[in-house]
């Protein structure tokens, strides 16, 4: 890691200078409109070789797929292939543009249309749309097809969506934007949904149930067949959260058994890269009855040409243009690469990199459910006096190991959930397992330790709470 | 498969530490009549063969570097200095996550930092945020922001003349909610602003390309205690008057032209700013500067008792990832133009938007409708403009939007974009090609 401070870009400013070359004009200068002239531009003004050297010490102050371990649960940080960025990078790609029309974009709508078929078949859905940019926004318009489809079936009563206690936040986030109101539906001891509380919250103001599955527990929902039929009795929907579909491809299809509506996070489980925050892509799938109202348009094929169209009774767009389609490039070239065995494979590594690492650490670190996990497990950091899962996660760094997710989810007091992904060798996962029983060890003999770290960083812990008090958001000169 | 690090040796010592016989056994929680599933997939194949596949795919279209390109409308070709992808693509950025550990994510935190910096002088704002999916989702979580507000103002002012896409997106954003939202014709401070408005949009410049100044209407939704929102063209900021100069409370904007490829359409980048007033109020992810222990300057995300893994229903949005590496593009972008390349970016666009206007308006038949434009200007045809366009690509020059794309009923009008990467030389076969075909 660089450890040296950074100036920031405009700390390096030199009044004059430029860091690109452009053309002179070739057409006469011409006005601008009266009155709204800019007087000035206050942006830093650098040479080419100080912004390449700028950001490259930047990167090399962050932790990375390419240069650590990040077993982040729920977040399947596995390796993003680099054919994944040489598909993307095409000139046909970048060059195309959405308005070109459907003539001269066959190339990227048979793309579209192949991902679609692909991402179908493997959650086992009558179709998919590829609109969604991210996951959360893939929930957003699996909730507006449910609100959509129970409007139209007159059921406007049905104003209510129930979440387990496990569920992530953009769940309940989403159903306000849809407009519905959120219950919350414990889990039952076995970390599953608790039954009883389900049968009693379903009466007829109930629109739906989202599922996480496996859940943030990382437990597979045993009874998902039965959950769907139960809410399917009751005359409401299941919208499945796909966040944790690295444990299922190939081995299970949601759409198959009792989900009506999913999301899929293109940049988990299909390992389009996370990019410090983002680009993501969330493809929402949907059984039958539930086609005609995914978000728009969606590519079909048509006489042996390819074509956009917007669905019957479509939500609507839900973004300009067609999706994140540079991401699902990326998906696409990996789906084509693994193929249907390579699906199964990555669900089978993954669940058992994840079930090893609990064997290896569950003597040191307790787990509140103990049954064979799936592609990830939370244990709890309370692990000695005086010691909290937020100390463990920053000495982990001093051994060179991103800190897995902390303190999520929220039903597990001091929880740490470890998913390693498929990706990682069982060399790997060894040393990781070896600093976290060493870190157990310090715990007892030198706290100390784990409270100063990490240290070993271009900064130590930072005080948050200082900075959300008086923020400072904008470089002030 | 190169993806997989363990062989069967280490899978069986593996499973030998979990107890288990066999890797099956780790699904029996799965019912068994739906465990392995049959899945109707081709085979996969090697690097090699994806990418030849892929590489054929790609040349079914014809992109801009094939044709001379006047084709904008909402994605915009703007040339991207070589730097820019080489350096959003090392690896220490591309493949990492969310800087929720500031410790390991400093130059993520350092860049967004920097890019909030530049992108809110370039938009004249106190706060910009980390960016949301695109320029039309970010209008409609700004609308949205405003809203919330005072949800008992429930009237939304939106220009008629703004882009359609981004229309149906706000509609979307709002179909579960009782506003009402209304479309107004002009310059924003002729919209019928009153004691319910909850905000009015404009649009800096509008789909056609119209420019109309903003502090009259600044002043107008301010007056009836509505917010100012203006929907903004990043490079035309850059030597035009601010939103934030003229008064606006929420500026967004479509970030793609700042060194971002057009992809057909994504990703994009969400721009979305703020004054120091409604901050607090900003959906979407931000990173403020902070000190360690040592006193040591780093970047942190902040005010995060916004966002929804801390509000879960209660929040602003459900928005939760950004768009992150367009959002470093944009950023190393700002950094290498500078002040005096953004400027001249800018005046290119200008200038060779207007000598091209100048050039269409001498062909007969051919009139310019917009008044005053920066890159971007509606012409109006004498054939219709879908069949001038077909006749176009044909002779590999892309003339522009045939607005009959998004209404059947403007079969005559065609939106015309000239930015740096066109030549005069293009320009001059524009105007031949388009006298040719109308002749």
């Amino acid at each position: 890691m660089n450890l040296i401070q950074e100036p920031l870009v405009f700390e390096l400013t030199s009044p004059g200078l430029i860091g690109c070359s452009l053309p002179d004009s070739d057409v006469p200068k011409a006005s601008l409109p009266a009155g709204l002239v800019r007087e000035s531009l206050a942006l830093p003004e650098l040479d080419e070789l100080t912004v390449v050297r700028h950001f490259t010490k930047l990167s090399q102050k962050n932790y990375s797929i390419d240069t650590h371990f990040y077993p982040l649960g729920s977040c399947t940080m596995k390796y993003n292939p680099r054919a994944n960025e040489t598909a993307a990078a095409m000139a046909g790609w970048r060059n195309a543009h959405p308005l070109a029309g459907d003539a001269q974009s066959q190339g990227a709508i048979e793309l579209i249309y192949k991902l679609q078929t692909s991402l179908a078949e493997i959650g086992g859905f009558a179709a998919v749309s590829l609109q969604p940019a991210a996951g959360a926004h893939g929930e957003l318009s699996g909730v507006l097809m449910i609100r959509d489809y129970l409007r139209a079936k007159g059921q406007t009563q049905r104003t209510k969506m129930l979440i387990p206690d496990s569920a992530h936040g953009t769940n309940p986030a989403s159903c306000t934007m849809a407009g519905f109101v959120t219950q919350t539906i414990p889990s039952g001891r076995d970390g599953n949904i608790d039954l009883k509380a389900l049968k009693a919250a379903l009466d007829d103001s109930v629109a739906g149930i989202m599922i996480t599955n496996p859940n943030t527990l990382g437990l597979f929902e045993r009874n998902i067949t039965k959950i769907a039929k139960m809410v399917h009795e009751a005359g409401g929907l299941v919208y499945g959260d796909g966040a944790n579909m690295n444990a299922l491809t190939g081995v299970f299809k949601p759409g198959k058994s009792g989900i009506d509506v999913m999301h899929f996070n293109l940049h988990k489980t299909f390992s389009t890269p996370h990019g410090g925050g983002g680009p993501g892509a969330g493809m929402v799938g949907a059984v039958k009855e539930l086609v005609p109202y995914l978000p728009g348009p969606v590519a079909i094929r048509k006489g042996g040409k390819y074509a956009l169209l917007m669905p019957e009774f479509s939500i609507g767009k839900v973004k300009a243009f067609y999706g994140n389609f540079g991401v699902l490039i990326r998906a696409y070239t990996y789906v084509r690469m693994q193929g249907a065995n390579g699906m199964r494979r990555i669900a089978e590594n993954s669940v058992l990199n994840a079930n090893y690492l609990r064997a290896r650490l569950e003597k040191a670190y307790k787990l509140k459910y103990t049954r064979t996990c799936m592609h990830e497990f939370v244990a709890m950091g309370d692990i000695a006096p005086g010691i909290h899962t937020l100390d463990i996660a920053k000495r982990l760094i001093d051994y060179g190991f991103h800190p897995p997710t902390i303190y999520f989810p929220l039903i597990v007091p001091e929880a740490l959930m470890i998913e390693p992904t498929e990706t990682e060798s069982k060399r790997n996962l060894d040393a990781f397992a070896d600093a976290m029983l060493a870190i157990a060890e310090e715990a007892r003999t030198n706290p100390e330790l784990l409270h100063q770290a990490p240290s070993t960083t271009p900064v130590g812990r930072m005080d948050e709470v200082a900075a959300a008090r008086s923020p400072v958001l904008c470089y002030r000169g | 498969m190169p993806f997989i690090p363990n062989s069967e040796v280490e899978r069986k010592a593996m499973l030998e530490v979990i107890g288990k016989g066999s890797v099956e056994e780790l699904f029996s929680d799965i019912p068994a009549s739906r465990r392995f599933p049959p899945l109707k997939l081709p085979d996969g194949i090697s690097e090699l063969e994806v990418l030849k596949e892929i590489e054929a795919l790609s040349a079914k279209n014809l992109g801009a570097g094939q044709a001379a390109w006047f084709l904008g409308a909402g994605a915009y070709n703007h040339f991207i200095p070589s730097i820019v992808p080489a350096l959003a693509s090392r690896g220490e950025f591309l493949t990492a996550y969310t800087p929720y550990q500031p410790e390991v994510s400093q130059g993520t935190l350092q860049a967004i930092f920097e890019y909030q910096s530049m992108a809110a002088e370039l938009l004249g704002m106190a706060v910009v945020n980390a960016s949301h999916y695109d320029g039309a989702t970010a209008l409609a979580e700004a609308i949205l922001m405003a809203w919330k507000i005072d949800e008992a103002r429930k009237r939304i002012l939106l220009p008629a003349d703004i882009h359609p896409e981004y229309k149906d997106v706000v509609k979307t954003y709002f179909s579960s909610f009782d506003v009402e939202i209304v479309e107004y014709k002009g310059a924003p401070e002729t919209a019928p602003v009153d004691g319910l408005t909850a905000c009015l949009v404009a649009a800096y410049p509008s789909f056609s390309g119209e420019i109309y100044p903003l502090e009259a209407g600044a002043k107008k939704a301010h007056d009836s205690g509505a917010l100012f929102i203006v929907q903004a063209d990043p490079i035309m900021c850059a030597i035009l008057k601010s939103p934030g100069a003229q008064g606006a409370d929420i500026v967004v904007a479509e970030g793609q032209c700042l060194g971002n490829s057009m992809n057909f359409g994504g990703p994009y980048l969400g721009m979305m700013g703020t004054t120091v007033k409604f901050m607090r109020k900003m959906p979407g992810r931000i990173v403020g500067e902070a000190k360690d222990h040592d006193g040591r300057r780093g970047f942190v995300l902040t005010l995060t008792a916004r966002e929804q893994h801390i509000r879960r229903e209660k929040a602003v949005s459900n928005i939760c990832s950004n768009q992150g590496l367009v959002m470093l593009q944009a950023c190393i972008y700002m950094a290498a133009m500078g002040s005096k390349g953004m400027e001249m970016v800018a005046s290119l666009c200008n200038d060779k938007a207007h000598y091209a206007a100048s050039r269409i308006a001498e062909i007969p038949g051919f009139k310019v409708v917009t008044k005053s434009f920066f890159k971007e200007f509606l012409v109006s045809t004498p054939k219709p403009a879908a069949d001038i366009y077909a006749a176009l690509v044909k002779k590999h020059i892309v003339p522009g939007l045939p607005l009959s794309r998004y209404d059947a009923s403007r079969t005559k009008e065609l939106l015309v974009c000239v930015t740096e990467m066109n030549t005069k030389a293009d320009i001059d076969r524009l105007a031949a090609a388009l006298k040719e075909v109308s002749a």
